[in-house]
């Protein structure tokens, strides 16, 4: 398959500005995606996987915060050039995103159908009439129940799995060539999260949409993406196919959190293996690597030079001095 | 399935035969939480009420932990409640030490009280963020009266903080002053504080980022240990609750749909509805997930203000029959000590052949 790229992130830097001083909630982030590909963006709360995909939908709310360095190519155009009415014109036909929370983005005094047809009216120019089909026929592909009542719905009616339905019919409704899910499931229960992923992923490759799913769940990724960032206090210190960083991590967080992840096969009486200490405070990171004070790995060169993405195998990079050492699963033999 | 199918063996039918010789420090029986739905303004009508827990049985041994799974609505949450009274029993009972606890009152239900620890799932909502963390988890020893000099208060309270890993030092700051993982861990010390024999622990790292999870559940499990505690361990998260428990309770709607032990239950479930959860849940290995089968529920769970007839989970059930409209299933005994409520508890069992309607695998 040689995809076309669809997203070139290049050198992306978002900080906010607050009391305790300049967050840099995202810091020098790169990546690229193809088309028809899925990306899984993971990583603890804190880490700027949100603020990415804010930045790259021009969402960042502007104060405090502020997108002050970079890139961001969508096919062939840097959105950050773009006027606010052209990036208007992106956001919501070629790029959908969902958001975590299908209550609070939903606008709860408007119907169902208002907020569905909205889109289509104003991006596709479609009539009412028309809008009001389509809408029926999206809610039907998103596997909601008598799709011609829920139209007159408002969002309180129906049930948070019901609504992340809507937000997909909506977020899909223009045959967008990118998909932004942000912690689009976390919020259901399991089952309810199962169906929503499998109508995403049967929706997505039936159009050949693009997607960004970014998690906090592990499993989610392995079950959905093509390739993987970890992302770790605003940058990305992993990046590879699903394969390779799940199989042969190469960087001590990526390891950590693996093993801190319970599985359904775990021996009962096995000890997870968490990372030790928390997530560092962002308005004052330490001059070397960020993930210095947990890592079983460092040495005297990680407290002062923060490592650079490097190539660690085929199409893999990883941010670790000593990766090497982490590849061999040898931690702290030269501290 | 995930892993293949191992038959329990005669040896922990012998352990649960020699578990029934001793007796359980929690009993509940036949417990029922109804919550009656009023509408009007001045004058409310009963317009219907909502089985939070509609007849569930549970026994918990010293020691041990049981884990409660369910979806959101299943009445797990108001499970662990009713045991610390939090919230009144419709009908059943509660026995600690053989000793019901539904009808007990004043100094009887805080004596009961300080046997049973609880730590809820949000560390931000449920500690008093006016009170320190050393008010906080001295609060429990003033209230049962546990200490009686000053001194020895201290040392207590600082001792507590030792144990669930936090710094003695750290006794005169607020909640707003710690991480999430640390507030838990507060938590945790607050519940341990009256030396309960059992600890309701309703969510206690889903709200917590995944390498903090496993530093708390290691604490956890590490107190257990230390303490001989026997925990309630509600959870939606079915990988978390096989790490840390003995035996599982499956809910749906307000009845337990299977229980049996870590191993029964997760290696050979036979409730379609653990079926179903056990496949829903994604695990962090792309190998293992490109050969797994995945059975996807169709619908919601219907409302619990209006439950299906016979099998609650009829509606979604990907192998229901007209039967099971008809007669509500009995917790029925599967092997060694797994009960499952199903009429169709011999159909995963079957050879594929005899299957005839579609099952609903994808």
């Amino acid at each position: 398959m040689t995809a076309e790229t669809l997203l070139d992130v290049k050198n992306l830097s978002t900080h906010f500005r607050t009391r305790l001083g300049v967050i840099k909630a995202v810091d020098n982030v790169s990546f690229v995606l193809h088309e028809g590909e899925t990306l899984g963006l993971v990583g603890e709360s804190g880490c700027g996987k949100s603020v990415t995909a804010l930045s790259i939908m021009r969402l960042v709310p502007s104060p405090p915060g502020r997108i002050v360095a970079g890139k961001i190519i969508f096919r062939g155009q840097d959105l950050l050039t773009m006027s606010e009415q052209e990036v208007r014109n992106v956001r919501g036909r070629d790029i959908g995103m969902i958001f975590q929370e299908p209550m609070t983005s939903l606008n709860p005094v408007l119907t169902i159908g208002r907020q569905l047809r909205e889109p289509l009216e104003l991006h596709l120019g479609m009539t009412k009439n028309q809008a009001l089909r389509k809408s029926t026929e999206l809610l039907q592909l998103v596997g909601m129940p008598d799709p011609e009542t829920r139209l007159n719905s408002f969002p309180h009616q129906i049930s948070g799995g019901q609504r992340q339905r809507v937000m997909i019919a909506m977020a899909l409704s223009c045959e967008p060539t990118l998909l932004i899910a942000d912690e689009a499931t976390s919020a259901l229960d399991v089952t309810i999260q199962a169906q929503i992923l499998e109508i995403i992923k049967d929706l997505t490759d039936r159009i050949g949409t693009a997607v960004i799913i970014i998690t906090h769940n592990l499993g989610v990724v392995a079950r959905y993406a093509d390739t993987v960032n970890v992302m770790y206090a605003g940058r990305i210190r992993e990046t590879g196919s699903l394969d390779s960083v799940y199989k042969d991590p190469k960087h001590p967080y990526t390891v950590g959190l693996l093993n801190s992840v319970p599985t359904l096969d775990l021996d009962a009486d096995a000890r997870l293996e968490p990372i030790r200490g928390e997530i560092p405070n962002l308005a004052d990171l330490p001059p070397g690597c960020a993930f210095v004070d947990r890592c079983d790995y460092a040495v005297q060169r990680c407290q002062e030079e923060d490592p650079e993405l490097v190539e660690v195998g085929d199409l893999h990079y990883g941010a670790c001095w000593e990766h090497e050492r982490v590849a061999r699963n040898l931690p702290g033999v030269t501290v | 399935m995930t892993v293949a199918a191992t038959r329990s063996d005669p040896e922990t039918e012998g352990n649960s035969l020699d578990r029934d010789s001793r007796s359980p420090l929690l009993e509940v029986r036949d417990l029922k939480v109804h919550f009656p739905v009023k509408k009007g303004f001045i004058i409310q009508r009963k317009v219907g009420v909502i089985k939070a827990v509609d007849g569930v049985n549970l026994s918990l041994y010293r020691g041990e932990t049981l884990g409660l799974v369910g979806e959101s609505g299943s009445g797990k949450t108001t499970i662990g409640r009713a045991i610390l009274k939090l919230e009144d029993a419709t009908a059943g009972e509660i026995l600690i030490d053989g000793q019901d606890i539904t009808q007990s009152r004043g100094l009887q239900l805080r004596q009961m009280r300080r046997r049973i620890g609880m730590v809820f799932q949000d560390p931000f909502g449920s500690l008093n963020p006016r009170m320190s963390a050393g008010n906080l988890i001295g609060e429990p020893l003033k209230i049962h009266g546990l200490t009686s000099t000053k001194s020895e208060y201290r040392r207590r309270v600082a001792e507590l903080l030792r144990l669930v890993g936090l710094n003695p030092t750290m006794a005169g700051r607020y909640p707003h002053e710690f991480s999430g993982g640390q507030r838990q861990r507060i938590g945790v010390a607050r519940a341990l504080a009256a030396k309960p024999d059992l600890m309701v622990l309703d969510e206690p790292v889903s709200a917590l980022d995944v390498s903090i999870q496993a530093q708390v559940i290691n604490l956890i499990k590490d107190l257990q240990e230390q303490f001989g505690l026997a925990y309630i361990f509600i959870a939606h998260d079915l990988s978390v609750v096989r790490n840390i428990s003995d035996r599982v309770a499956v809910m749906y709607l307000g009845k337990i749909v299977e229980t049996g032990s870590i191993d029964e239950l997760y290696n050979s479930p036979q409730h379609p509805y653990t079926k179903a959860l056990l496949s829903a849940v994604p695990t962090a290995d792309p190998e293992l997930e490109r050969k797994r089968s995945r059975i996807v529920l169709e619908g919601d769970i219907p409302s619990p203000l209006n439950p299906p007839s016979g099998c609650v989970f009829r509606t979604r059930c990907p192998i229901a029959i007209e039967e099971c409209s008809n007669e509500v299933p009995e917790l029925r005994l599967v092997r060694g000590t797994q009960r499952a409520a199903c009429i169709r508890g011999d159909w995963y069992n079957r050879s594929t052949r005899e299957r005839s309607p579609a099952s609903g695998e994808k």
